[in-house]
């Protein structure tokens, strides 16, 4: 890449700027290469932004879904904590079989205390928040 | 308390840039690219049923650890790596290492380093920062991406030394010991490129090196008939992620390849060499044509299997340049010390 292609496009994701200026090897005019600053290119700022929508699309559909009682609270929170169940398992320090039971409401709602305060911690929230969606959100 | 004499910079990678910071502090100064290539960080890999999020793993560069490693190695750096069982002792011993005025290198994740923008933090763990000082209860922080020094608590390092996933930190820690007051960079350069050829021509399995990317070629035009418009999207995203998010030096490590080639061919007077970096700097602009026509076709959503048909073209096409690439440079390689 050229010094003069290096593109300089801001990172704009929930409308807010996350750009991070990065550090790019392009080459000078004579082909020499240098390093120089870059606050982004438009295609990763689209991978990115996509990425995100569709996270935010998930954890709009799943907010729903406890609420109609389909799943669990752990549902919820693990995708807002951008985890998914093999993440949330090694957290928990349990099997990935077990964890996804927990995400039917009728094995939620026998958890045991010690459970519900492992998963409020990993998620970094009260136990309360777990288990009184959606009042909490 | 901060380590006086430790200079922080900002680098394209995270692992060769606390590599280049460490060993600057211990008197030995090279650039990035060349800590890269000595350390023979370019790679390539497709593993498709590793899945993160539901989307599978694509790598431009090599397993976590490596290059710090082997950079030290090869220049005669002695250096200590630990990983501990818990974050306790973890962050002990970091208090350790810093009191002996010892600037101590770690791998984290990045989802718990909150000087990052919120976009960037994912449960990325093979992400790589110095500490350098404690100032109370927070840590001084030098991160290669990030352009100024920043402060992380003690609760949140500890975190990010000890997230879950894959792959699990342990809490590794890693710094040099002793280094020697002159390197001689000849063999540890032919060294490097020929571990990389040995990369990206040798593995036995279609997944790694430059059958890796012809193989994800093949599976790209396969995406529209396998998946729905909106998983074809972001299993290609994903791929630009890879390729261009911070910390690549952009086209998936191939600039950073192309700059060390290009400095081992000055230094030697090499033609061939020099030579060989203009190809890989048309095939790091190639990689970014990639990039641009996969995102317009993500932007359609559309599914369309002619555009898909077409990335995966410009995969396999790349997949070619990057064979007849590395076996030339295997040739200029050969029997060099």
């Amino acid at each position: 890449m050229k010094k003069e292609e290096l593109p300089q496009d801001k990172k704009i994701i929930h409308g807010e700027d996350n750009t991070l200026r990065k550090v790019l090897y392009v080459t000078d005019e004579s082909g020499n290469y240098e390093s120089a600053q870059s606050d982004g290119w438009e295609a990763e700022n689209f991978a990115l932004t996509q990425a995100w929508e569709d996270i935010d699309e998930h954890i709009a559909e799943t907010r729903e879904k406890v609420k109609k009682g389909e799943v669990s609270p752990i549902a919820y929170y693990m995708l807002k904590n951008l985890m998914d169940i093999p993440i949330l398992a090694s957290y928990m320090g349990k099997w990935k079989w077990v964890v996804k039971r927990h995400l039917k409401p009728s094995v939620f709602k026998k958890l045991d205390k010690k459970t519900l305060e492992r998963y409020a911690s990993v998620f970094n929230i009260t136990v309360d928040e777990l288990t009184k969606f959606p009042a909490a959100q | 308390m901060i380590i006086e004499n430790f200079e922080h910079h900002q680098y394209a990678h995270c692992e060769s840039g606390v590599t280049v910071n460490l060993l600057r502090y211990y008197g030995v100064e090279l650039s990035e690219p060349m800590i890269f290539g000595i350390g023979a960080g370019l790679f390539f890999g497709h593993l498709p049923f590793v899945k993160v999020n539901g989307v599978p793993g694509t790598t431009f560069r090599i397993w976590p650890g490596y290059i710090f490693k082997r950079v030290s190695n090869q220049l005669g750096v002695k250096i200590k790596v630990e990983n501990f069982k818990s974050p306790e002792k973890a962050m002990q011993a970091l208090d350790e290492v810093l009191a002996s005025k010892r600037p101590a290198g770690m791998m984290a994740s990045v989802y718990y380093l909150d000087y990052l923008p919120p976009a960037f933090r994912f449960h990325f763990n093979a992400h790589n920062l110095i500490a350098f000082g404690k100032e109370g209860n927070e840590y001084v922080i030098s991160d290669p991406v990030m352009e100024k020094v920043a402060n992380v608590s003690s609760e949140d390092l500890a975190k990010a030394r000890f997230a879950k996933g894959f792959p699990e930190p342990n809490g590794r820690m890693y710094y040099p010991v002793q280094a020697p007051k002159t390197v001689d960079l000849t063999k540890p350069i032919w060294s490097g490129i020929n571990q990389t050829c040995f990369f990206m021509l040798t593995p036995p399995v279609p997944f790694f090196g430059v059958k890796g990317i012809k193989y994800l070629g093949k599976k790209i035009k396969q995406y529209p008939a396998k998946l729905d418009p909106r998983r074809s999207a972001l299993y290609v995203g994903n791929i630009i992620r890879m390729q261009e998010e911070i910390g690549t030096g952009g086209a998936g490590f191939r600039f950073l390849y192309a700059a060390f080639l290009q400095e081992a061919g000055k230094k030697f007077g090499d033609d061939e060499l020099l030579h060989l970096s203009e190809e890989m700097t048309a095939i790091g602009d190639q990689w970014r044509n990639f990039a641009y026509s996969a995102a317009r076709t993500c932007k359609a959503r559309s599914g369309e299997l002619h555009s898909y048909d077409e990335l995966g073209d410009m995969l396999i096409d790349i997949s070619g340049k990057e064979k007849d690439f590395f076996e030339k440079l295997k040739k200029v390689a050969k029997g060099k010390k």
